[in-house]
C-alpha cells in the first residue's frame, strides 16, 4: 500500500477530515520513530558498554561516575582474556558440536519432512500431529532417564549426548521444512515418478536443490541454538577440556569475577561469530523467523 | 464380477502398502527419535518418580513419598512460586512489549532493517555471554544502571541483591532478549491484508480501533502461537538466572532464593544431590502443569481467529 492510497480513500470523508487525518498520521509516524529510536538505543547500550568496558584498564572500570569512553583503549585485554581460560579450545569444542548437530539436524529433518509432506501414506496426518506435539515436551521430563542411560553407556564426559539426538530429527524444523515441501508443485515429482525415478532419487535430485534456502534456515537456527546452549553442556560435559565456550565463560565469571574488563572482552569474542553470521545471512534469518510464526 | 474386482483391490492394496512403507522409511529417524528421546524417557521418569534413586544403587520403590515430600519442601515451593511469577507477570510484559514494538515497526518507518537488526541481535547472542554483560550492568556499586538511575535523582537499586527487585530485574533484562518474538509479530502484521485496513478507515475507524478490530483478530493465530511456545519456555526458565546467581560451589538462586526457578531446583536435585527419583517427581509435576497451562490456553482460544482458506 502506498501513501497515496490512504489519502484517496480518506478523501471520501471530506477535506477537513483529510487534513486532520494527515496530521494525525504524521504525528503518529513521528512518535513511532521517537519510541523506536529510544528503544533501539537502549538495546544497543549493553553491547556498547560491553565493548568499552573490555577496553578499559583495571582501575578505570571502578571509576565513579564511569567513563563513557575508555581513556586509553586496552586492546591487549582481548588477547589476555583468551589466556585466562583456554578460550580457543572451548571455541573449537563448541564449533565441533555445532557442525555435527547441523549435519545431523539437516539430514534427518529433510528426510522426515519429505516423508510427511510428499509421500502419501495412511495415518500420515495423525502421526504428524503426535510428532509435532513433542515440541511442547519440557526437556526436564526426559533429562533424567537420558542422563542415566548415557551414563550407563559411558557417554557422560563426551559430546555424543549433545550430538547424536540431532540425527533423529527435531519436530519444529520438520514442521518448517514440511511447509516448504508443500509449496513445491506436484507436477515436478509426478513427471519424475512416471519416468520411473525412485522416491529417494526424487528426494535427492529434485527436492533437495529446491529446498536449499529452507535447509540454510534450519542450519542457521541449529547453529544458534547449539552455540547458545548451556544446560546440555552443563549436564554432559563433565571434563573441563571438553567444555563449550558458554561453560567456560561461566567458569571465568566464577573464578575471576572482579576482572570485568577481561570478562567483557571474552563475552565480546564469544558474540562475534553469531554477529558475523547474522550479517552474512540476514535474509535467511528474517525469512526463517517469519516462517516459524506462521502456523498451518 | 467378483473375480474382476479382486485383482483391482489387490493392486490398490499393494500400492497402499508400498506407499506406507516408503513413508515410514522416510520418517524412520523420527520414529526412532520419538521412541528413544521422548516416549521411553517420559515413561521411565514416571517410574523413577516413585523411587528413591541415587544412580549408584538401583532404584528403590517408595510409592508416593517423593510427591508427598514436594508438598512440604519449602524451597521447592519458593521455586514454584518464582516460576509462576515469571509465567504470569514476566511473560505478559514481554509479549506486550514485543507486540507494541512490532506495531511501531509496522508503520512503514524508514530504516526498518536497521531497527530490525538492533532488536534481533541480542536474541541470538549466546545467553551466557549476554547475561554476564547484564551482571556487570546490574552491579550494585559500579554498575552503569545505578549511575543512570542516579542521574534521575534516585538512590541506588539492589538489582540483584534486593529480593524485592530481583525478579523485576530479570523481567527487565528479558525484554532485551525478545527480538525474535518482535520479528515474528512483524511478519504477522505484514500479512494483514491492507484492503481490510482501508475498509475500516473508510468507515471512519481511527488507528486504535483499526488495531483492535482488524489487526488483532487477523494476527491472533500468531499471538496464540507465541503464547503457547513462551508459556512452555518460561516454565523451563533456567540459564539467565543460573548465570546470574550460581556460585563456584554450585549454590544458586540469589538472595532469599528470590531467583531460584523450577528448572534450577530440579537441576540441583538431580545433578548435584543425585536425588533422581525426587527430581523425576518434580519433572512430572512440571509436565502436568505445562500440559494444564497449554490445555487451558487451547480451551479458551475462542479469541483466536483463523482465516478460512481462499
Amino acid at each position: 500500500m502506498h501513501a497515496s492510497d490512504t489519502f484517496s480513500t480518506a478523501s471520501a470523508t471530506g477535506p477537513g477530515r483529510l487534513r486532520s487525518r494527515r496530521n494525525q498520521e504524521r504525528l503518529g509516524r513521528a512518535l513511532a520513530y521517537l519510541i523506536c529510536t529510544l528503544v533501539a538505543l537502549a538495546f544497543v547500550f549493553p553491547l556498547y558498554w560491553m565493548v568499552t568496558t573490555a577496553l578499559k584498564t583495571d582501575a578505570e572500570i571502578f571509576l565513579v561516575p564511569p567513563s563513557l569512553f575508555p581513556a586509553d583503549p586496552q586492546w591487549q585485554n582481548f588477547a589476555a582474556s583468551t589466556e585466562y581460560i583456554p578460550f580457543w579450545q572451548y571455541m573449537a569444542n563448541t564449533l565441533l558440536i555445532c557442525v555435527l548437530a547441523i549435519v545431523g539436524t539437516v539430514t534427518s529433518c529433510s528426510l522426515i519432512a519429505y516423508g510427511f509432506a510428499r509421500v502419501r501414506w495412511p495415518g500420515r496426518n495423525g502421526v504428524f500431529i503426535v510428532y509435532l506435539s513433542t515440541i511442547m515436551l519440557p526437556a526436564q521430563v526426559t533429562m533424567i532417564p537420558l542422563y542415566i542411560v548415557f551414563r550407563q553407556i559411558g557417554w557422560i564426559g563426551t559430546i555424543w549426548p549433545l550430538v547424536v539426538p540431532a540425527f533423529f530429527g527435531n519436530a519444529l524444523y520438520v514442521f518448517l521444512l514440511r511447509q516448504f515441501f508443500m509449496t513445491i508443485p506436484n507436477e515436478l515429482t509426478d513427471a519424475a515418478r512416471i519416468d520411473g525415478a525412485s522416491e529417494l532419487g526424487i528426494f535427492r535430485r529434485i527436492m533437495l536443490p529446491l529446498l536449499k534456502p529452507a535447509l540454510a534456515t534450519v542450519a542457521l537456527f541449529t547453529f544458534v541454538a547449539t552455540y547458545r546452549d548451556f544446560l546440555g553442556p552443563l549436564i554432559y560435559l563433565t571434563e573441563q577440556n571438553q567444555w563449550t565456550i558458554s561453560l567456560g565463560l561461566k567458569m571465568f565469571q566464577n573464578m575471576y569475577g572482579a576482572q570485568w574488563q577481561l570478562m567483557m572482552a571474552a563475552a565480546t569474542l564469544t558474540m562475534i561469530p553469531t554477529v558475523i553470521l547474522f550479517f552474512l545471512t540476514q535474509r535467511t534469518f528474517i525469512e526463517g523467523i517469519a516462517l516459524t510464526g506462521i502456523k498451518g | 464380477m467378483a473375480a474382476a474386482t479382486k485383482p483391482h483391490t489387490a493392486r490398490w492394496d499393494a500400492r497402499k502398502t508400498r506407499s506406507l512403507l516408503t513413508g515410514l522409511a522416510f520418517i524412520s529417524p523420527a520414529i526412532v527419535g520419538f521412541l528413544l528421546f521422548a516416549a521411553w524417557p517420559i515413561l521411565q521418569s514416571f517410574y523413577y518418580s516413585f523411587t528413591d534413586y541415587n544412580i549408584f544403587q538401583p532404584p528403590y520403590w517408595i510409592g508416593l513419598q517423593n510427591y508427598q515430600d514436594l508438598v512440604s519442601d519449602r524451597v521447592y515451593g519458593i521455586a514454584l512460586r518464582n516460576t509462576l511469577y515469571m509465567v504470569l507477570i514476566g511473560l505478559p510484559v514481554h509479549l506486550l512489549f514485543d507486540f507494541l514494538m512490532a506495531l511501531l515497526l509496522a508503520t512503514r518507518i524508514r530504516g526498518l532493517s536497521i531497527y530490525r537488526t538492533i532488536f534481533y541481535l541480542p536474541s541470538i547472542t549466546p545467553v551466557v555471554a549476554s547475561t554476564i554483560v547484564w551482571l556487570w550492568l546490574f552491579n550494585g556499586q559500579y554498575g552503569v544502571l545505578n549511575e543512570i538511575v542516579g542521574l534521575f535523582g534516585f538512590s541506588k537499586i539492589g538489582w540483584l541483591t534486593d529480593p524485592a527487585f530481583t525478579k523485576p530485574s530479570l523481567i527487565f533484562m528479558g525484554m532485551w532478549f525478545g527480538g525474535n518474538t518482535i520479528l515474528i509479530y512483524l511478519a504477522g502484521l505484514r500479512d494483514v491484508p491492507t484492503s481490510l485496513l482501508e475498509a475500516a478507515e473508510l468507515d471512519g475507524a481511527n488507528a486504535l480501533r483499526k488495531t483492535w478490530h482488524v489487526t488483532l483478530p487477523m494476527i491472533s493465530p500468531v499471538i496464540f502461537y507465541t503464547l503457547i511456545i513462551n508459556v512452555i519456555g518460561y516454565f523451563q526458565y533456567f540459564t539467565e538466572a543460573w548465570v546470574l546467581t550460581a556460585t563456584r560451589d554450585g549454590a544458586a538462586g540469589g538472595p532469599l532464593n528470590s531467583m531460584l526457578f523450577y528448572a534450577m531446583y530440579l537441576y540441583q536435585s538431580a545433578f548435584q544431590q543425585f536425588k533422581m527419583g525426587y527430581a523425576s517427581a518434580q519433572a512430572w509435576v512440571l509436565f502436568a502443569v505445562v500440559l494444564l497451562a497449554t490445555g487451558l490456553l487451547f480451551r479458551f482460544s475462542g479469541w483466536v481467529y483463523y482465516r478460512s482458506e481462499e
